[in-house]
């Protein structure tokens, strides 16, 4: 048998990864995690306090816990490596990363997912340029200046009253006809003069030189350009399976999978908020990555042929 | 030793990341917080021509984001 087959390659490390890796190393599978970031979502995560055993936890702290569980076990984990390609070879899968790739008796997909994007021209391009994503990190470069925030669930509301505290001037520019977000937190935006919510409204581009100067909004048959240094993206999430792979997905894009953790391809397993599990919580994440996990175990005990 | 400032906000997970692998590392560095402090958040945008955090400035070489080994090449160089 070839040295550098693994038993499992696990692909992320938030929560489901992470427990997976775990419950992979307790059975003595051998083991490699590729992975763009440790944490995943959970780094963002304000504050936990609905993981048992943790009355209180912020998502950062939580992170560390998990880093300092998976050291020990000498377990290889590649960050800043995403996926690119996962297919069967025979008998084994193989995954390929923008910086390698790894054949594998089983895979084990909790690759998460990540903030929807707008898809209008000028998004890309300015990118952290008045483009972002995350109103804690990005929010105070707009101090005194007018902003827009894309959205209208809690997500979107919250971003709102934060950057209200920083930013001279918060539009709210919901795609429907009402907001969504939980009422205690609708009723704090309310009280800010500095927050306008235009209902109705859709994003159609966004404009700048070297940042963010304008954006160009629909209401109905209505153009009209809005003049803002930063536009927030707060719309939702999509699952990270952009990768090439002959894995089945439901109409979200989300990994279909069995209670067992497996997917339509006998060896490559998917766990988290990746797959189409019901409700996405840190706590379900970890249990699928532990029950992926051995479900991998016993398919690779029950194929007694590897050689 | 370099010179090494890192500009980030006390909230922002992947400043608090970066400023963690630099006490890691032994890496001193002067911390720049874009949130309460105007003239280094234009600083921040100015050096890096973009507006995410962190930046990690390594004697004028610029690293946007939490590379952790970039930052370990520019300060090892």
């Amino acid at each position: 048998m070839s040295e550098n087959i693994h038993d499992i390659v696990v692909v992320g490390a938030g929560p489901a990864g992470i427990t997976a890796s775990v419950y992979g190393a307790r059975k003595r599978m051998s083991l490699k995690v590729v992975t763009v970031d440790v944490g995943g979502q959970t780094v963002w995560s304000g504050d936990i306090e609905n993981y048992t055993g943790y009355r209180f936890i912020s998502g950062l702290e939580f992170v560390g816990k998990f880093e300092e569980h998976i050291k020990q076990y000498s377990i290889d984990v590649r960050e800043q490596e995403p996926v690119t390609l996962i297919e069967k070879k025979g008998a084994l899968v193989r995954t390929v990363t923008e910086k390698g790739e790894y054949n594998s008796r089983t895979v084990i997909v909790a690759s998460g997912k990540k903030p929807r994007e707008l898809n209008v021209p000028g998004e890309k391009e300015f990118r952290n340029k008045g483009v972002a994503y995350c109103s804690t990190c990005e929010g105070p470069f707009f101090s005194g200046k007018d902003v827009a925030v894309v959205g209208g669930g809690n997500s979107a509301l919250e971003a709102a009253l934060q950057l209200a505290g920083i930013a001279r001037k918060v539009y709210v520019l919901n795609i429907t006809g009402s907001i969504t977000g939980d009422e205690i937190i609708r009723e704090k935006l309310e009280k800010k003069t500095a927050v306008s919510i235009m209902n109705n409204t859709e994003v159609v581009g966004i404009k700048g030189e070297k940042f963010v100067s304008a954006l160009d909004i629909k209401s109905g048959e209505k153009h009209e350009t809005l003049h803002v240094n930063g536009v927030f993206v707060e719309i939702g999430l999509v699952p990270n399976t952009s990768f090439k792979s002959p894995l089945a997905l439901n109409g979200l894009g989300e990994i279909k999978v069995n209670s067992r953790n497996e997917t339509n391809v006998p060896g490559i397993f998917a766990a988290g908020d990746v797959t189409d599990v019901p409700e996405k919580q840190i706590i379900i994440a970890a249990g699928e990555g532990a029950k992926a996990a051995l479900s991998a175990y016993n398919y690779i005990a029950r194929s007694e042929d590897w050689d | 030793m370099k010179k090494v400032i890192v500009y980030g906000t006390a909230t922002c997970p992947y400043c608090i990341k970066a400023k963690k692998f630099l006490e890691e590392s032994g890496v001193e560095y002067e911390e720049m917080d874009v949130s309460s402090d105007q003239s280094a958040a234009d600083e921040a945008v100015k050096k890096s021509g973009q507006m995410g955090v962190p930046v990690v400035d390594v004697e004028g070489e610029i690293i946007v984001g939490f590379d952790r080994d970039a930052i370990e090449r520019a300060v090892s160089s």
